[in-house]
């Protein structure tokens, strides 16, 4: 008895371990006071007014949303076409493209950053929207590819071979019988490449140059000359962001898995 | 089977089946190789081919003091972080392993939200906390514990914590998942033959569930290697990483060095990876974390 009420005291405590971090972010971002203390001697909104007065962080903000869109659409493309393709691999072909597709989840991110800074500052990527578009699709594109290659695996196959026998050309057996039943998968996908574009920051420290600052990259010159509050509101809100498009994600799942022939 | 008779029609779709896969993945392997694995490959090639073709900057890099230091910072952070992680993270692997439907999908939540929130803002949110006027510091001021405020901040300890803070969902997620698979009669055999709750735990529970620890610590060993934006925000001077060291090296434009210090971080990653990559949980772990 005593063992059990202990164990859930501990995993309780390393809950809050995980949560409180963040909790307080979101406390102190409401906070009246000039500067950081805890507790907030009171509440407001002031640092919600200088992230809003200010053209730098709207700008940066902009860009950061501009750049996780235009990344969405690339890699949503590219990667569902590949799960597509990788599920009717020849098995030792599928392992090693697998391989390389998924590598951006290991590799670790200093090493694929340098790495394309160092071809990217030759071509003049560097300081671009454009730039880091690129480079983030390729850290997105594997959280697609699970995603996507997830909702295939559940897929019954037959299905599609219905519609093919039934006279459907396999554009019309994709557009009209396999992509409705993987929509789920590839929306989830979508959302996850967002937040990967929108978090980014190590890629961003080498591309953003002078000429395409991000949200994160902001962030951190900031947080090199001050721990000021109006980080701890723009941190509140990708907070809020981040756990939308996570509800957003579980919603489309439970959605389908509530739906006759969804499965996964 | 009634179109035999159309057979010949139909010769050029057989090969298009063996085509058309190849045709769907080739867009994002051309992606990858012109955006991902050339602009990689040709900086590492930088390590060989300066001055000339060479492997002396391996050799020097071996020879290097600060080189060795860091690196055995780098393996020292990542093997505190990784236990950090298995004595934190176990417990609530457990829990969501036992918790009934609803509960586990709230503890779930719980582990997953820090888990998508960025590395940026949680390594702030442990500045906020550390910090010499920092909520840590204030409160045991104002408890009356201490008299001063405590260096908290830019200390290895910094980058210890809110490096478990970060990775502890990268444990739990594969020991729970290893845990939720263990047959549920194993546990209730051994506990119908008289064994005492601690007892099963120990002797058939935590046996069963060492490969999603061993997966689990791969995964938080080599992500902890390649850290690079927390020990850069709570680390001080004495815990510079290997990623630290790169970055600097870039900006110094000292790029034979950065490239060579860059294909080490990499061998070590993947020999690691290669070496372990059969454990279980793996592609669990992408597939929870993706939900």
């Amino acid at each position: 008895m005593i063992g059990r009420a202990a164990f859930r005291v501990l995993w309780i405590v390393v809950l809050m371990f995980l949560v409180l971090p963040i909790l307080i972010v979101v406390v102190l971002s409401f906070s009246s006071a000039s500067y950081l203390t805890f507790p907030p001697p009171g509440l407001g909104i002031r640092w919600y007014r200088a992230y809003l007065g200010s053209g730098e962080w709207l700008a940066s903000t902009w860009l950061s949303l501009g750049v996780a869109g235009c990344v969405v659409v690339l890699s949503t493309i590219l990667g569902t076409l590949a799960s597509l393709g990788l599920a009717r691999l020849p098995p030792a072909m599928r392992t090693i493209m697998g391989a390389l597709i998924l590598s951006p989840l290991i590799v670790p991110g200093i090493v694929v950053a340098i790495g394309i800074y160092y071809v990217f500052a030759r071509y003049r990527l560097v300081g671009t929207p454009a730039g880091l578009v690129l480079a983030h699709t390729c850290l997105a594109v594997p959280f697609v590819v699970t995603s996507v290659s997830a909702s295939l695996a559940g897929l019954d196959r037959r299905l599609e071979q219905a519609a093919l026998s039934l006279g459907a050309t396999p554009w019309g057996a994709f557009r009209q019988v396999t992509l409705p039943l993987i929509r789920p998968g590839v929306l989830v996908g979508a959302l996850f490449a967002f937040i990967t574009s929108f978090d980014e920051l190590i890629v961003a420290l080498f591309l953003s140059g002078s000429g395409a600052i991000t949200l994160p990259r902001r962030m951190w010159d900031d947080l090199r000359f001050a721990i000021d509050p109006t980080i701890a509101a723009v941190s509140t809100l990708t907070i809020a962001l981040s756990a939308m498009l996570l509800l957003g994600a579980h919603l489309v799942r439970r959605h389908q898995a509530s739906e006759p022939g969804g499965t996964v | 089977m009634a179109t035999v008779a159309i057979a010949p029609v139909r010769l050029p779709r057989v090969s298009w089946q063996r085509i058309g896969p190849i045709l769907l993945v080739l867009p994002l392997a051309l992606y990858m190789l012109a955006f991902y694995l050339v602009p990689l490959a040709s900086m590492l090639l930088r390590s060989l081919a300066e001055p000339s073709w060479t492997l002396d900057n391996y050799r020097r890099l071996a020879a290097d003091s600060v080189f060795l230091e860091v690196f055995w910072t780098t393996l020292r952070t990542a093997c505190v972080v990784t236990l950090g992680t298995i004595l934190l993270g176990y417990p609530v692997a457990l829990a969501l392993s036992r918790l009934r439907r609803g509960a586990a999908t709230m503890v779930l939540i719980v582990v997953l939200l820090p888990f998508w929130t960025s590395v940026l803002v949680r390594s702030y949110a442990w500045m906020v906390l550390l910090g010499r006027h920092g909520v840590i510091n204030e409160l045991l001021i104002g408890v009356g514990l201490i008299g001063a405020p405590l260096r908290l901040l830019n200390t290895s300890f910094a980058v210890h914590i809110a490096m478990i803070h970060i990775l502890l969902p990268y444990m739990i997620l594969p020991i729970a998942s290893v845990l939720r698979q263990i047959d549920g009669a194993l546990p209730r055999a051994a506990a119908g033959l008289g064994a005492p709750p601690w007892r099963v735990f120990l002797h058939v529970v935590l046996p069963l569930s060492l490969p999603g620890v061993a997966a689990g610590s791969l995964l938080v060993f080599v992500l902890s290697l390649g850290f690079y934006i927390t020990p850069a925000l709570v680390g001080g001077p004495r815990d510079l990483m290997l990623s630290m060291l790169i970055a600097q090296q870039v900006d110094l434009l000292n790029w034979p060095y950065a490239a060579c210090l860059s294909a080490a971080l990499l061998a070590v990653t993947l020999l690691l990876i290669a070496a372990f990559q059969r454990l279980p949980g793996m592609r669990d772990l992408l597939r929870t974390a993706t939900r």
